[in-house]
């Protein structure tokens, strides 16, 4: 069901939720994360759907800030709040409470959002575009164990990657990071297999791709050797090479799910890496919630910190 | 377990087939002889042409020292991936294998969790091509895989599958397997690495494992593995048991035979461990200071079907309480294992078991019985004496509830009821612990009168998750206290991640990780407890009838009357 209440504060949306949950007859339970999605009215749609889809595997309560810019002086010195809550079907396995915020209040969303969040369970808080340039500084990222950021969201990636790389702290994380598991893990099951010493790596992607950039971070702090970066027409990343002494490891993906690995000594066989729908993507930052000490390092790229079995 | 059991014997009726008719070949030895003259020549072929391939590993494989670069313990983001390896399946064409084997063996796929080379092979009796065995996978997986299909996982996976037509007593069938391994070595690096999976009856494991033995198959190359793979019934009493550990142990070393006991594979099985070790709030309690008693029960609505020729001779109690019930106990009741790894788990499941006594009036304290007529949700259904291929005199039992303690500081003075049945009530797996009473209630006795003992309830299926029982006030100006239920579902909480049981089972295998496998020794150790309850039925009495649709027979609540208790409506 769905209550719309308009010119409101936390607390009559929190009464809302509760009155809402006694008239569809289940009590709050199993839910174990807030999720603070912070977008304007163009993206809401989409992130919530994916939220909501993502809330199958991680049952949370939503909570959509969206900040609505008023057309005229006189409505945007006025400050007000709607919000609007559903709850059992309209909201996945959740609560969605889709708050609205005009004028002053909008630079204040961390005080409404802050009494919605649940009792003792983690909060996270994602930007399906305009990040803050510091989430760890921003006022409702501060609420949050884990803030999601999205690089493929930003005119110039590469400029946000190096204001990424200046901002980190413990919790964040970046949606381009998370494209890349499949091929991670891939790549960590080829090496498996030729078990060699790698001499030299390249990645091939279009131009100006986060991830493509992110992925060659990652081996050149783990391999501890050079990564080429080969700009091809994409899409995404296509192709990832890594040199041994007896011959290459490649990866390619020139389009399509359907990749070919290639071993040295070995005929290629075809490998399934799909690009993943955004719900997906969030169902696996929500696996867990402690930092990702990997995506610091593979920010930073110059395997500053050491591996100690690598070492 | 009912639906696992429907599933081998469709196996097990397809392998019966397999095997009729091809019992010449034991009675030649001659045969044989010059069968395995040729087994060995071609083992010598077989290697000279793997010899490029090994000469090509060979300049990198056996370095032990190698550690991936591109794995760290904190990249948790990172799945764990069984390493190059594949899989091959015996009986392949039982309902098993197609309803839950190769399904759960796509879903890995499609989760990412297998490696690149995975290579499937089926081996059974049926003139089938490598395409004809593809389809049917890809038939079984279109309808049974829980993960939606993806043609370019499917097309991943099916460039590694090869069909074996044969019998068990087929020499040529066992050389072609041990050349499609080698071939599949070398085209696609599974790198020695195969886990043999018995789809099959008991019967024929000597028979296999011989096979693999003599066709060299059994022997891993240095640096890889071969495991084999193998289901219930693990014999049918202590000496049956042994011996056929004693078949498989003499071609796989023990530490590479994993049993699959598949309710070992549910989350909520695991959940325990979590539940026991990791929480604080739980373990104070787990003793004879606070628990009453453990009611652990594992009920079916079905009949047997028809599956009279596994099921009568063997009954109830062997075929699920020696197995999944002991080990829910032992889960329930051991101590905290030092690590969680497959030794340390061995240790303390071997202690309980060791511990467990029999009560010394088995008349008195166990109870079987046997489903008669009767109306069952809505639909008559026969009894058991009454169902095709069954003997009407027949003494087996299709519901067994027994008492059981176990003589440690921890538990000395609380029984552990067991209790399993077929055309019971309805379909529910639990262990429910069941707490004292308090002691002392301010209470006035009116106040209490519906207030039953607190519990605990683990619910291992259907509808997975946790129930806490305790007492709470009624609403109202007056003061009474009745029960009131805390849920935790799994359904809720973690949805969609978690994997079916078969799925972790056979990753499990492909990692080498035991930890969820039951060892020999506690195989051997649960038919100690039981085969004096069975030697007590054969010469006591028969089965007590009861109706479809009930909780059991009439003796079974009277034997947790005896001891002022009664059984929980699951």
């Amino acid at each position: 069901m769905k209550i719309d209440l308009t010119d409101t504060t936390a607390s009559k949306i929190n009464k809302a939720l509760v009155q809402g949950r006694r008239a569809i007859g289940t009590p709050a339970v199993g839910m174990v994360l807030t999720m603070v999605i912070v977008t304007d009215e163009e993206n809401a749609y989409d992130s919530i759907k994916a939220a909501e889809e993502a809330s199958r595997e991680h049952p949370s309560r939503t909570l959509v800030v969206i900040r609505r810019v008023a057309r005229t002086p006189r409505d945007r010195t006025r400050s007000r709040l709607d919000a609007e809550v559903r709850v059992g079907s309209d909201a996945g396995t959740g609560e969605t409470v889709v708050l609205r915020t005009y004028g002053e209040v909008s630079d204040h969303a961390d005080s409404v959002v802050l009494p919605l969040l649940l009792p003792d369970a983690p909060v996270v808080v994602w930007w399906p575009v305009d990040a803050p340039n510091i989430p760890a500084k921003d006022s409702l990222g501060a609420l949050a164990q884990r803030r999601i950021t999205d690089m493929y969201a930003v005119e110039a990636p590469l400029v946000a990657l190096q204001a990424r790389v200046s901002s980190y702290a413990p919790g964040d994380t970046d949606l381009a990071w998370t494209r890349l598991t499949p091929w991670r893990s891939m790549l960590a099951a080829a090496l498996d297999q030729a078990r060699k010493k790698v001499v030299s790596a390249a990645v091939e992607s279009e131009a100006e791709n986060p991830s493509a950039e992110l992925l060659a971070r990652w081996l050149e702090a783990r391999l501890e050797v050079p990564v080429e970066r080969i700009v091809t027409a994409g899409p995404v990343v296509t192709a990832v090479r890594l040199g041994t002494e007896s011959g290459e490891i490649v990866i390619d993906r020139p389009d399509g799910p359907l990749a070919t690995l290639s071993l040295p000594g070995q005929p290629s066989r075809t490998l399934a890496l799909k690009v993943r729908s955004t719900s997906e993507l969030i169902a696996e930052e929500l696996r867990r919630l402690d930092a990702d000490e990997m995506y610091a390092v593979a920010l930073r790229g110059d395997g500053t910190e050491e591996n100690p079995r690598h070492a | 377990m009912s639906e696992r059991e429907t599933l081998l014997d469709g196996a097990a009726q397809d392998a019966h087939t397999a095997a009729e008719g091809s019992g010449d070949a034991a009675v030649e030895p001659g045969g044989m002889t010059a069968g395995s003259g040729d087994a060995a020549r071609e083992s010598g072929d077989a290697t000279a042409e793997s010899g490029d391939a090994t000469a090509d590993r060979g300049a990198t494989a056996p370095d032990l020292d190698w550690s991936n670069p591109l794995r760290d313990p904190r990249d948790r983001r990172l799945p764990r991936i069984a390493g190059p390896s594949g899989l091959v399946i015996f009986g392949v064409t039982g309902d098993l294998s197609r309803k839950k084997l190769m399904p759960a063996v796509y879903d890995l796929a499609n989760r990412g969790l297998l490696p690149p080379g995975f290579s499937l092979l089926g081996f059974a009796r049926r003139e089938w091509e490598d395409q004809d065995f593809a389809q049917v996978v890809h038939d079984s997986v279109r309808e049974h895989a829980r993960t939606e299909f993806r043609e370019e996982v499917w097309q991943q996976l099916a460039e590694g599958m090869r069909f074996i037509p044969g019998d068990f007593d087929d020499d040529t069938a066992f050389k072609q397997l041990r050349a499609d391994i080698d071939e599949l070595d070398a085209s696609r690096g599974t790198s020695g690495n195969y886990a043999f999976y018995l789809s099959v009856p008991p019967k024929f494991f000597p028979k296999v494992v011989q096979q693999l033995k003599k066709h060299g198959l059994a022997d891993a190359p240095e640096g890889s593995w071969r495991r084999a793979v193998i289901e219930k019934p693990f014999g049918h009493d202590l000496a049956s048991a042994r011996e056929l550990n004693a078949i498989v142990h003499e071609v796989f070393d023990p530490d590479q035979v994993f049993r699959i006991d598949h309710y070992l594979g549910k989350e909520t099985v695991q959940n325990i461990l979590a539940l026991r070790f990791a929480n604080q709030m739980y373990e104070p309690v787990w003793n004879r200071s606070y628990v009453d008693h453990v009611q652990i029960t594992m009920a079916e609505d079905i009949g047997i079907g028809g599956r009279a020729g596994y099921y009568d001779g063997i009954g109830s109690a062997r075929d699920v309480i020696q197995n999944h019930l002991l080990q829910l106990m032992a889960l329930t009741a051991m101590e905290e294992p030092a690590a969680f790894d497959a030794e340390s788990l061995l240790t303390e499941k071997l202690k309980v078991l060791k511990a467990v006594r029999l009560p010394e009036n088995l008349g008195e304290h166990t109870v079987r019985g046997q489903y008669a007529a009767s109306w069952q949700g809505g639909e008559k259904v026969r009894g058991y004496l009454q169902e095709d291929g069954i003997d009407p005199r027949s003494t087996t039992d299709t519901y067994a509830a027994v008492k059981l303690e176990v003589d440690n500081r921890r538990w000395a003075g609380v029984p552990f009821y067991l209790r399993t049945g077929k055309r019971l009530g309805r379909r529910v797996t639990e262990i429910a612990v069941v707490f004292q009473r308090a002691p002392h209630s301010p209470f006035d006795s009116t106040a209490t009168e519906e207030l039953g003992a607190n519990a605990i309830v683990i619910r291992v299926q259907p509808d997975e998750g946790m129930t806490v029982r305790f007492g709470s006030k009624v609403p109202g100006t007056s003061m009474e206290i009745r029960d009131v239920t805390m849920d935790f579902a799994y359904g809720e909480s973690f949805t969609e991640s978690s994997p079916e049981a078969y799925e972790r089972l056979i990753l499990d295998v492909l990692l080498g990780d035991a930890n969820l496998f039951p060892r020999h020794q506690e195989v051997e150790e649960s038919w100690k407890i039981l085969d004096p309850i069975e030697g007590y039925w054969d010469k006591h009495g028969k089965p007590a009838p009861y109706a479809s649709g009930s909780w059991g027979p009439e003796e079974a609540h009277e034997m947790l009357a005896r001891d002022g208790r009664s059984w929980r409506r699951p």
